[in-house]
């Protein structure tokens, strides 16, 4: 065999077991995550876990509702402000805007996109919590602990998800044909006519996908939320009340993760938990869209 | 006037109050951030490491961050990069096409894509608990290597895809394999593409912070091998703020102004990069 065979052999085996390792990691994570969370499994039953209001971990009681809950708040209450802003800024650049525009705007999002975390975080400190305290809170008369609450978290995440929600609803207007637009034009529908009756009912699957998936950013994140939402582990009744999102959990209690028994179990759970969620959400999201991709061709 | 005329402007108004709503929040982020942290970013900010009495508001700056961050994002995205290339050239069709390796590949990759970083911090600490290993810097590069890889594959992939078949057959047909194709054809072809892949995953490393919360973990000194601890801006933010003395909190919004000027100066390269390339591809 000639040297230049022998390398193209030697690189294609190594570039198969990267994609094998690829392939694999997803499932290593899994089980991984399941095998640590398992000693926990074992003693108490998972509805015990998922359903119960008591967190104190000094007793071994380990209730994930409060935190289930707080996440739902945190992440509902992004993807509600997050959802009409989105959609009708992707319609305004993919059906009136010109490329001028839109060519400039897309950079934008990109970068709004590649902001990290942390600066969100920051910018939540010091903009959206002193905003509710001082202003949003004594004009409806609602009692806040500091600022630091559901909305405050809502707030922020919000414009994390911004960028999700737009990059993935433009594409899937795209795919809707201009001919389609054209016919609903011909017969006299105006433009936004157009759009609500055509092009928002063809493309709604992959809108509902885009939503999904800004949902599931949403869920996942931590940084970002752990500093404005308050973190005390209490089910939250109102959107200025504090909340203690599942993410925030497990990155508050890492170090004292070996000081209790099954506390790393505990933990290591609720990193599963996450990453069942986001799975779901995301299998889901994917289907629809590979779905659609098809239907167009 | 026409009711239908009225909803369309009410419409637009409200998209267009919607994409100002949008743009003005990044701008609103951009502009307090540098606004609150450009007058606290001192020259000693940057070239000092946090010394005696750092955290009561004197002595020091945050270079063990910098540097810090540096080495996690460059060595996460140089291991990141290799195992990246590998997969996306293998999920060529000449390498994959039509196998179920490739479509459970490109399954696993979108999921892993979507998982929060806060799972990869908790699975990479549990690795280290199971290695008897502590954070450090190794740890947090493993962590944000498995973090970067279905970034850069996925930003890959979608590059290579796009390289017309007509040339890689112009290739075959020379006699060339399929590791001189895809070096010399697909990888020239798709270089910008590829080089923006990078980008984009080396500014998600930099930036990620729940997942090197557990594994690279936190120290005042710039790390001298690769399994001490290492701090890094995003952690040096958190961190920061959460002390109670207000002059160490100022230290947190010059950290996140120097990692939010990295990340503008990686955007803007990635569109110049994009811009200056694509004159040489052949359409």
């Amino acid at each position: 065999m000639n040297s230049r065979k022998l390398k193209d052999k030697i690189s294609s085996r190594l570039m198969l077991s990267a994609t094998v390792f690829a392939c694999l990691l997803f499932f290593v994570m899994l089980l991984g995550l399941f095998g640590k969370a398992s000693p926990i499994l074992s003693v108490v039953p998972i509805d015990d876990l998922l359903f119960s209001k008591d967190w104190s971990p000094m007793a071994g009681k380990f209730g994930f509702y409060p935190f289930i809950v707080g996440t739902f708040w945190v992440t509902g209450l992004a993807v509600i402000i997050a959802v009409p802003i989105s959609l009708l800024s992707s319609i305004y650049l993919s059906e009136y805007a010109g490329n001028r525009l839109r060519e400039t705007v897309k950079p934008l999002i990109d970068l709004l996109a590649g902001i990290p975390s942390v600066v969100y975080g920051l910018w939540g400190v010091l903009v959206v919590v002193p905003f509710i305290k001082n202003t949003l809170a004594p004009i409806l008369g609602a009692e806040t602990i500091g600022g630091y609450s559901v909305l405050a978290g809502g707030i922020v995440l919000s414009i994390m998800v911004f960028p999700v929600i737009i990059s993935i609803t433009t594409e899937v207007l795209k795919t809707v044909s201009t001919d389609l637009r054209e016919v609903s034009l011909s017969v006299g529908a105006t433009q936004w006519q157009t759009i609500k009756y055509v092009v928002l009912r063809k493309s709604s699957p992959g809108i509902f996908a885009a939503i999904v998936l800004g949902f599931s950013r949403a869920f996942g994140e931590t940084m970002a939320v752990l500093m404005v939402v308050g973190n005390v582990a209490k089910i939250p009744s109102s959107v200025f009340d504090p909340a203690y999102p599942m993410p925030a959990l497990i990155a508050n209690t890492y170090g004292e993760m070996m000081s209790l028994p099954f506390y790393d179990s505990v933990i290591m759970l609720a990193a599963l938990f996450l990453l069942l969620v986001v799975l779901i959400f995301n299998v889901l999201a994917r289907m629809v869209l590979v779905k659609m991709e098809r239907s167009v061709v | 006037m026409d009711i239908r005329i009225i909803e369309e402007s009410v419409f637009k108004t409200l998209m267009i109050l919607s994409l100002t709503t949008v743009i003005g929040s990044l701008l609103v982020v951009i502009g307090v951030i540098l606004w609150r942290g450009l007058p606290v970013l001192t020259l000693d900010m940057i070239t000092k490491t946090a010394e005696g009495g750092y955290y009561l508001g004197t002595g020091g700056g945050i270079l063990n961050a910098i540097v810090g961050s540096l080495y996690l994002a460059v060595g996460g995205t140089a291991l990141a990069f290799i195992i990246s290339v590998g997969i996306a050239f293998y999920l060529q069709n000449e390498y994959s096409g039509g196998t179920r390796l490739a479509s459970m590949t490109r399954l696993s990759l979108d999921i892993l894509w979507g998982t929060p970083s806060i799972v990869y911090g908790a699975f990479g600490f549990m690795v280290l608990m199971q290695l008897n290993m502590r954070a450090s810097l190794l740890g947090g590069i493993i962590v944000l290597t498995l973090l970067e890889i279905p970034i850069m594959t996925r930003a890959m992939e979608e590059v290579i895809k796009t390289v017309p078949q007509e040339l890689k057959e112009v290739s075959y047909s020379l006699g060339a394999t399929r590791l001189e194709t895809s070096i010399k054809v697909v990888a020239k072809q798709a270089f910008p593409g590829m080089i923006t892949g990078v980008l984009i995953a080396f500014g998600r490393g930099i930036g990620d912070a729940a997942s090197i919360l557990f594994t690279a973990g936190y120290t005042d000194r710039i790390p001298g091998s690769l399994f001490d601890a290492t701090a890094s801006l995003p952690l040096a933010v958190f961190f920061q703020l959460g002390t109670p003395l207000p002059q160490v909190q100022q230290k947190a919004y010059a950290s996140a102004v120097i990692l939010l000027i990295i990340i503008l100066i990686i955007s803007i390269t990635t569109r110049l990069i994009g811009k200056k390339y694509t004159k040489y591809i052949i359409r």
